[in-house]
């Protein structure tokens, strides 16, 4: 599936300083049933975001309208657990185009740059001079700059470097996939099953 | 060059390397369930494709199932949407498919190896991270996303940057009532649930040597809990051993030239790994988990940290456990009253994690405060079990063996432990509401969850061994 082609992004942040984030707080498993890609969003953070009778917690973060965007700012080691892409369906189709956080999961980081969403990954310094910013202001502004690999808080101009795959770069900066990359590589994958190993 | 046994595997494999960028890795062995392929097929379909190897690809329903009457209609709606169109779409696209009462159902993990679909030096993925289980046969298996099952699907292929190795050496014997899964949950309460991130690992030392092929798989399984991609032993004798004669492993003249091959999977003395970590198997004890990630576990006989004890950084997931798992800091964890055991799931739903359990319970009663689900990891276990009495000693005992599933290990399906329940689960996560909204989840083996199943509490099981 092409993605939505991603250049720069600037956004306020939804802030979410908890370490460990792991797939089944970011969608449940019982809200895998469906058999499309579609309405993941309504559910994503359904335990944090909902009390059992599906009332809204006043508490957590989603449902504090001071807080809005399209970035989310998380703690270290986000997306940990299943390789459940219904995640990455998830942060999207609540409308998140990026997460920040001083760490990922490896599956989760590919399958969020699968769909389009870029994972930002920043020092630990970095990720606690965006939480000060965003404390300070829930309106700050961060510049996601993916061509030239930077994120800048705006309010203080501290900017960071980050490191992105440069093949990854290319499919998100063009809004391209591996699947079409795969099947134009069709006759040199019949000529190694031939070959052998 | 000196290779390391993962590089063997992993280099043979690759078909082409991008510049900057991800390896195209050839994939051996495709494993289809019904929860992350759905939308794969649909977006084939959406391309006009067909599978590309289907003989290379193996599904079965798991994560849904329910663990009783499974010849019935399964109940919940969505749950028997997902399961049809799997049977659906490996019809359209010819792929073996095991349904819901054919006598090979069962979990994948449990039924790739047990049919002997697994195989040495083989690369295996599947739509779920505990694909990490395969690399007890010296397989590079890992989990990958929906949009890589389409790949899989498409192409046989996926695009992967290799990553990192990493070796645990283990020596040592390990103690009496020390099983596969308190190792596994030793070494990552010493690594943490993030410890293994970027990494391959590889598992070698005479503690791992001398596991069976079951116990290696429950230590390759949770590979994925320390957040590596997974984890590997090299094949041995005792690998080769449990293939021959399994249904797809190589027959006749085929073996003898696929031994010599899985010969040479082990790393040169050599070779040179990112990290390498030792541990003594005599420092191990039964472990317990008492927070909301895998790595927060100390042995059974120990207490639950004092956050005083703990790094700065690692406070606020404590305490928001702590909270959650209504525990308090710096107690003990023998005694803490318990009312769920779950045994199975593909960490430890294997015949001998049954064997374990039932020798354990044999002669003795279930604690009236204990609701207990043995679940079988697949068609074929549940039968073994049968035909061994084992089910009849668990009857005796006041438990019943269930049918084949995933079951409550992530209760996509009926089995779920209630809101503010405590449950010692065999199983790999302990997350928040995992095993169903507002569960409390302590992971341990099997033999300390049938000491919890008769005493009620959290027992060390070598008190009765």
């Amino acid at each position: 599936m092409a993605t939505e082609k991603f250049k720069t992004l600037i956004s306020t942040c939804v802030p979410l300083p908890i370490e460990n984030v792991d797939t089944d707080q970011i969608i449940p498993a019982r809200f895998l049933k469906a058999t499309t890609r579609d309405g993941f969003g309504d559910n994503l953070f359904r335990d944090w975001r909902y009390d059992k009778n599906n009332q809204p917690k006043a508490d957590f973060v989603l449902n504090n309208p001071t807080y809005s965007g399209q970035i989310l700012v998380a703690g270290r080691n986000f997306g940990s657990g299943s390789s459940r892409e219904h995640a990455a369906w998830a942060i999207g189709g609540y409308g998140f185009r990026s997460v920040i956080s001083s760490f990922f999961a490896d599956i989760f980081k590919n399958n969020a740059l699968n769909n389009g969403i870029l994972p930002v990954q920043v020092s630990e310094g970095f990720l606690k001079s965006v939480f000060a910013a965003i404390e300070k202001d829930a309106n700050a502004v961060l510049e996601i700059d993916l061509p030239n690999q930077t994120v800048t808080i705006l309010a203080t101009g501290e900017k960071e470097h980050f490191d992105i795959n440069h093949y990854k770069k290319t499919c998100l900066i063009n809004g391209y996939d591996d699947i079409d990359y795969l099947l134009s590589m069709k006759d040199k994958i019949v000529e190694f099953e031939k070959k052998g190993y | 060059m000196a290779k390391t046994l993962f590089d063997k595997v992993w280099d043979a494999h690759v078909v082409s390397e991008l510049k900057d960028g991800p390896s195209v890795l050839y994939i051996d062995r495709h494993l289809i369930h019904e929860v992350t392929s759905p939308q794969a097929f649909a977006g084939l379909d959406k391309r006009g494709l067909k599978v590309f190897r289907p003989d290379q690809t193996l599904a079965t329903p798991d994560h849904n199932v329910p663990t009783v009457n499974q010849h019935m209609t399964i109940h919940d709606l969505l749950s028997r949407t997902q399961v049809d169109k799997l049977t659906e779409n490996t019809k359209k696209h010819g792929i073996r498919h095991y349904g819901l009462n054919h006598p090979q159902q069962g979990i994948v993990h449990v039924i790739g190896p047990e049919m002997g679909f697994t195989q040495p030096g083989m690369t295996i993925v599947c739509g779920d991270s505990h694909t990490s289980t395969h690399g007890a046969f010296g397989c590079v298996a890992f989990g990958i996303g929906t949009s890589e099952v389409e790949m899989v699907l498409a192409t046989q292929c996926i695009m992967q940057p290799k990553p990192k190795k990493m070796r645990i050496t283990v020596d040592g014997k390990l103690g009496k009532g020390v099983t596969a899964k308190d190792l596994i949950l030793y070494i990552i309460s010493k690594i943490s649930a993030s410890g293994g991130t970027g990494y391959f690992i590889e598992y070698a030392g005479s503690a791992f040597r001398s596991l069976s092929m079951e116990g290696r798989m429950t230590v390759c399984n949770m590979s994925i809990e320390m957040g590596a991609r997974g984890g590997l032993i090299a094949p041995d004798e005792t690998t080769f051993a449990y293939l021959k004669d399994r249904e797809f492993a190589p027959k006749d003249g085929e073996w003898d030239k696929k031994l010599t091959y899985w010969k040479t999977l082990v790393s040169d003395p050599e070779a040179v790994f990112d990290l390498e970590l030792h541990y003594d198997a005599a420092d191990i004890e039964p472990m317990i988990t008492y927070g909301t990630n895998p790595g927060m576990g100390v042995g059974v006989t120990g207490r639950i940290p004092d956050s005083r004890e703990l790094p700065e950084s690692n406070k606020l997931t404590f305490e928001k456990a702590m909270q959650y798992m209504n525990l308090n800091q710096a107690t003990p964890m023998m005694g803490k009253p318990v009312d769920y055991v779950f045994v199975g799931s593909c960490t430890n739903g294997r015949i001998e994690d049954l064997r374990q359990f039932a020798s354990f319970v044999k002669g003795k009663k279930k604690a009236d405060n204990i609701t207990a689900w043995i679940v079988p990891g697949s068609k074929q276990v549940e039968k073994q079990a049968i035909s061994e009495g084992i089910d009849r000693i668990l009857t005796e005992a006041g438990f019943e063996l269930r049918q084949p599933g995933c079951s409550a290990c992530l209760a996509m399906n009926d089995d779920k432990i209630p809101e503010g329940k405590y449950a010692v689960s065999t199983s790999n996560r302990n997350f928040e509401g995992r095993q169903g909204p507002g569960a409390r989840t302590f992971l341990a083996s099997p033999l300390t969850a049938a000491a919890a199943a008769i005493t009620g509490k959290i027992t060390d099981p070598r008190d009765f061994l």
